[in-house]
């Protein structure tokens, strides 16, 4: 550990990064511009999560991190050890055994308590990009509360598919002022957002943003009185422990074509197992197809 | 130099200020929690925990306004020593530590752009006592917090300014709470 500062980032980067949060939590859901250093990781690696994550782990922490609900995906594995490694924190899968949650575009299915940090990788911190490329113009509308064009977007997909297509990254409205964008985690985790016990924190390393939500703050998806939001998920079962109620991935299984619909929270779903739930796909309960 | 301004500072820089932003943090995410805060032995009159979120969060970049009897020969080259921050009036200043009465007026520190609310400044308040008095809610509070505060107009003008405004982390011993823009008091 000697060759590296204490969490990698040398002290004046972690105080601005510190600095940035506090800001953050005091004005939820704008983003704090923040000079993002250069990560020992490529920025797909999520260096914003990083830094935000290297900025508030103390050496008492235990960390964790997920990759699209996994643990075990070499983004996740690299994080994990990167941080075991240069501030010498306990690692685990354990969601209730976690202090601080570094995530990759999920929010845990199992709800996370007051004593509970969850920091999300963000590639784009702009909801409002995609409307508009100019971030002097972006900053403006923020200011301005001038969301009308964002509305009439969602409405457009609405008459285009129906109802609305967006199913990641969906926009939210923080304590009825400022919109962001949650990181692309899948719609049906939105309303985890809102009300949740722990603290979120959002890092965007390329675009040098950092956000923040804190406990019990007022989040609500964007909708339509005529179009409600709906946090949609695959209508299926987990094949492997028959959970009903989380977020499933399907994967393909085998070289002919198999697919089977299970957890993307692989921590929830090996959870359930090891509680004697059963799902059809689980070796020996093959539903014959 | 003489050893009041060498010693006082964190004995383990990377590891302290890493606990101490933690306390920072949570009083300033839970508004109304009392959070141990330690590490710093700053000269009088500063308190351990106004001297360890000064540790923790100011450097070179950070312009500080020492109030009234906190701008002593003693504080300034201990700040000056462990931080590198330089000393400026309110009107300048990131962050301001002093009692309440000698940080006043609120009119004089930055409460950031309608583009860039962050870009406003931080007050560190010296306390007798952090616990009760005032009723909390917001961003924050599950229901309703309590924080002694040593005015309501003032917060609940700073409130009404959202999304700008100033930030607050009151100080007292080695204890701290922190009661930020978002908050409603009453
Ligand atoms: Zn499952």
């Amino acid at each position: 550990m000697t060759d590296y500062n204490f969490a990698y980032l040398d002290e004046q980067t972690k105080r601005m990064i510190r600095r940035a949060i506090l800001k953050g939590l005091a004005i939820p859901g704008y983003q704090v511009p923040f000079a993002s250093r250069e990560m020992p990781m490529p920025y797909g690696w999520g260096t914003g999560g990083v830094q935000v994550s290297a900025a508030v782990l103390t050496p008492e922490d235990t960390f964790k991190v997920i990759d699209q609900g996994a643990d075990d995906t070499t983004n996740a594995v690299s994080i994990r050890s990167f941080f075991e490694r240069t501030a010498g924190v306990e690692t685990t899968t354990d969601t209730s055994a976690a202090s601080v949650i570094q995530t990759r575009h999920r929010i845990p299915e199992e709800p996370l308590k007051e004593d509970q940090i969850l920091v999300y990788q963000v590639p784009i911190p702009e909801p409002l990009r995609f409307l508009e490329p100019r971030e002097s113009e972006t900053r403006k509308m923020h200011s301005l509360e001038e969301y009308g064009l964002m509305h009439v977007k969602l409405y457009e997909d609405i008459s285009r598919h129906g109802h609305i297509a967006t199913s990641y990254a969906y926009p939210v409205k923080v304590e009825g002022r400022y919109v962001m964008d949650p990181s692309p985690i899948p719609k049906f985790d939105n309303p985890k957002l809102g009300d949740m016990a722990a603290i979120q924190l959002f890092g965007a390393g390329r675009e040098q943003r950092i956000y923040a939500l804190p406990p019990y703050t007022q989040v609500v998806s964007l909708d339509f009185e005529d179009h409600p939001f709906e946090a949609s998920k695959a209508d299926q079962v987990c094949g492997l422990c028959g959970a009903e109620d989380s977020y499933l991935d399907e994967v393909i299984i085998d070289d002919a074509g198999g697919r089977l619909f299970c957890c993307s929270d692989t921590d929830y779903c090996l959870g359930r197992r090891n509680a004697g739930h059963q799902g059809s796909s689980l070796p020996g309960n093959e539903v014959a197809a | 130099m003489d050893a009041q301004t060498l010693g006082g500072g964190f004995t383990d820089p990377a590891i302290q200020s890493a606990r101490a932003f933690r306390s920072v943090m949570e009083a300033m995410a839970r508004p109304g929690t009392i959070c141990n805060i330690a590490g710093a032995e700053p000269p009088a009159p500063l308190s351990r925990a106004a001297g360890s979120v000064l540790l923790t969060l100011c450097d070179a970049d950070t312009p500080v306004y020492l109030a009234s009897d906190t701008d002593t020969a003693d504080v300034r080259a201990w700040l000056a020593f462990h931080t590198g921050a330089p000393v400026t009036g309110p009107s300048h200043a990131m962050f301001a530590v002093g009692t309440w009465q000698a940080l006043l007026p609120l009119s004089a520190y930055q409460i950031g752009t309608s583009e860039y609310p962050d870009r406003s400044a931080t007050l560190i308040v010296e306390s007798d006592k952090l616990a009760g008095g005032a009723t909390l809610s917001g961003p924050g509070i599950k229901d309703t917090s309590g924080l002694n505060l040593p005015d309501l107009v003032a917060f609940q003008t700073n409130r009404r300014m959202f999304p700008l405004g100033l930030d607050f982390i009151f100080t007292s011993g080695e204890r701290l709470a922190a009661l930020p823009r978002s908050t409603e008091v009453c």
